[in-house]
């Protein structure tokens, strides 16, 4: 049984139809990546799963769980965290404030200190700016602080939605590498980006969406090397 | 130097009215037109309680009750289904539950003034034989009291930082697992509070009650929270204290008298003019 099952999952923007009953799941120590152009459906189908937009249809099983209507704050303890598009940190908050607001549903101090180390120790810049408000950091150091601030709280699913947009390509590396480095430990890993490349380079499967329609599938290595994929996608 | 204490003191009743306005906007978006009659019906609660009990200690903890469960209930009943809806409908609304909290007041008590005693408490001679009214010397040493708290409590616990959130980014803070509606009643229970503490050291100026007491301070205090930075708290304390010394020094110089209210209102206009934002007001960056 998938972790995250997606079946036929639909959203409307007034009367445009924006994901027109698209399924896909998410099997536990996977990383999936959803590619597509701009316009999609990429970040609609995100905020849809966390029910930041309302659904026209679908269902949405997590973990066993039905979560079709569940609110977006319920979900977090449940397991499932997003790092949205645009990074989303508090910009007015410290970084350690910020870290702290992704812990915000967990109970046991100890661990959430334990937490707050590890994510220091694999981003010792994050530490020496624990006191700066988060809004002076550069974009790849708000990256590596949105996506450390989701992994506060010990997700078993972590949606990421274009986490290298913006970035310049060591920090693009580095956030891939963290993906990679964060499935190693267990977190499942929903993907959604732009640059192909590198998102079906280390993706186990990936689903490619065309104009709110899954238009193929397959092992991330294999769509890499499927021609049609590469002229769309990967420049030839 | 009596006209400073004074202006402080008022300045501080304002701060505390603005709290209540800018945390409301900060979080919910909303510019909550009701929250001047919440003072109102404090001040009728005061009145009423002080009637049955004879003594002004209950009647204040009585009316903190009463306008706290006062804003849950309008939130609640009035704004909460219109969330999402556009902020002029929600602004509309506000208006009518303000008129609509004037007039059950006007039919219960009708609408003459009535007075309020608080007990007179005396006066200290200061330094310079100044004399200071112990009720001023109350009010200003509560009303920093409840500031202090108040950003304490914003900025040091789990939950301030939760409302700081909210008032951000709602859309991230409800990906963090903060619930954005438990936030915005928190804030309405807390406004409530402030406006019922509002109420008490208002009366304790004016011993007088009518329906329509809190138009004035609400529109004062707003404009004070928009001087300051709508949004901000450190701005609501600052603009409502300035407002409050400019509003008693003016008073004090017969020239200008008259025009006090001009004065306050032509200040607003001018800082805008300067800062559209207000004293503290965001100015906001996008970094992509």
């Amino acid at each position: 049984m998938a972790l995250l099952e997606v079946e036929n999952l639909a959203v409307s923007y007034g009367l445009i139809q924006a994901i027109k009953g698209i399924s896909f799941e998410v099997n536990e120590g996977e990383i999936v990546a959803l590619i597509g152009a701009n316009g999609a459906g990429k970040t609609t189908t995100m905020h849809a799963l966390c029910n930041l937009i309302p659904k026209q249809a679908g269902k949405v099983t997590f973990d066993g769980k039905d979560v079709t209507g569940v609110a977006a704050h319920k979900l977090v303890p449940m397991g499932i965290a997003q790092v949205p598009e645009g990074r989303r940190i508090f910009q007015e908050l410290t970084v350690a404030e910020n870290l702290r607001l992704g812990s915000y549903t967990r109970k046991n101090k100890k661990e959430i200190e334990e937490s707050l180390e590890k994510m220091y120790e694999r981003f010792p810049i994050l530490k020496e700016r624990s006191k700066q408000i988060a809004g002076t950091l550069s974009g790849g150091e708000q990256q590596m602080l949105a996506m450390s601030r989701a992994l506060m709280s010990h997700p078993k699913l972590l949606l990421l939605d274009e986490p290298s947009m913006g970035l310049s390509p060591l920090y693009v590396n580095t956030i891939f590498d963290m993906i990679k480095q964060v499935n190693s430990e267990e977190t499942t890993v929903l993907l959604v980006e732009q640059n192909a490349k590198k998102a079906l380079a280390i993706a186990d499967r990936a689903y490619v969406l065309e104009i709110g329609k899954i238009a193929k599938s397959g092992k991330g290595a294999e769509l890499l090397e499927d021609d049609s994929i590469r002229r769309a996608y990967l420049g030839g | 130097m009596n006209t400073l204490i004074n202006g402080l003191c008022l300045g501080g009743i304002y701060a505390l009215i603005a709290l209540g306005y800018t945390m409301v906007y900060g979080i919910a978006k909303m510019l909550n037109f009701a929250h001047g009659d919440i003072i109102m019906v404090g001040a009728y609660t005061i009145f009423s309680t002080l009637a049955l009990m004879g003594h002004p200690i209950p009647a204040v903890i009585v009316a903190v009750v009463v306008c706290t469960v006062l804003g849950l209930l309008t939130e609640r009943v009035a704004y909460r289904p219109l969330r999402g809806a556009s902020p002029l409908a929600v602004l509309i609304t506000a208006i009518g539950v303000s008129y609509l909290l004037q007039s059950i007041a006007q039919l219960i008590y009708g609408s003459k003034s009535q007075s309020v005693s608080m007990g007179n408490l005396g006066s200290v001679t200061l330094f310079n034989n100044v004399s200071v009214s112990i009720s001023s010397i109350l009010t200003l040493g509560l009303c920093l009291i409840i500031m202090v708290a108040l950003t304490l409590f914003v900025k040091k616990t789990k939950v301030g930082c939760a409302m700081l959130a909210v008032s951000e980014d709602r859309a991230a803070a409800q990906l963090m697992g903060i619930n954005v509606n438990g936030i915005i009643t928190l804030t309405f229970a807390i406004g409530s509070a402030l406006a019922a503490f509002a109420s008490t050291f208002y009366l304790m100026q004016i011993p007088s009650v009518t329906p329509t007491l809190g138009s004035m301070p609400g529109i004062k205090a707003f404009t004070a929270a928009v001087i300051g930075g709508i949004g901000s708290i450190p701005g609501a304390m600052i603009g409502g204290i300035l407002l409050g010394v400019i509003e008693k020094f003016a008073l004090s110089v017969p020239v200008l008298a008259p025009y006090t209210t001009a004065i306050e209102f032509g200040l607003l206009i001018v800082i805008l003019l300067f800062r559209p934002t207000g004293l503290l007001g965001k100015k906001r960056r996008e970094k992509v």
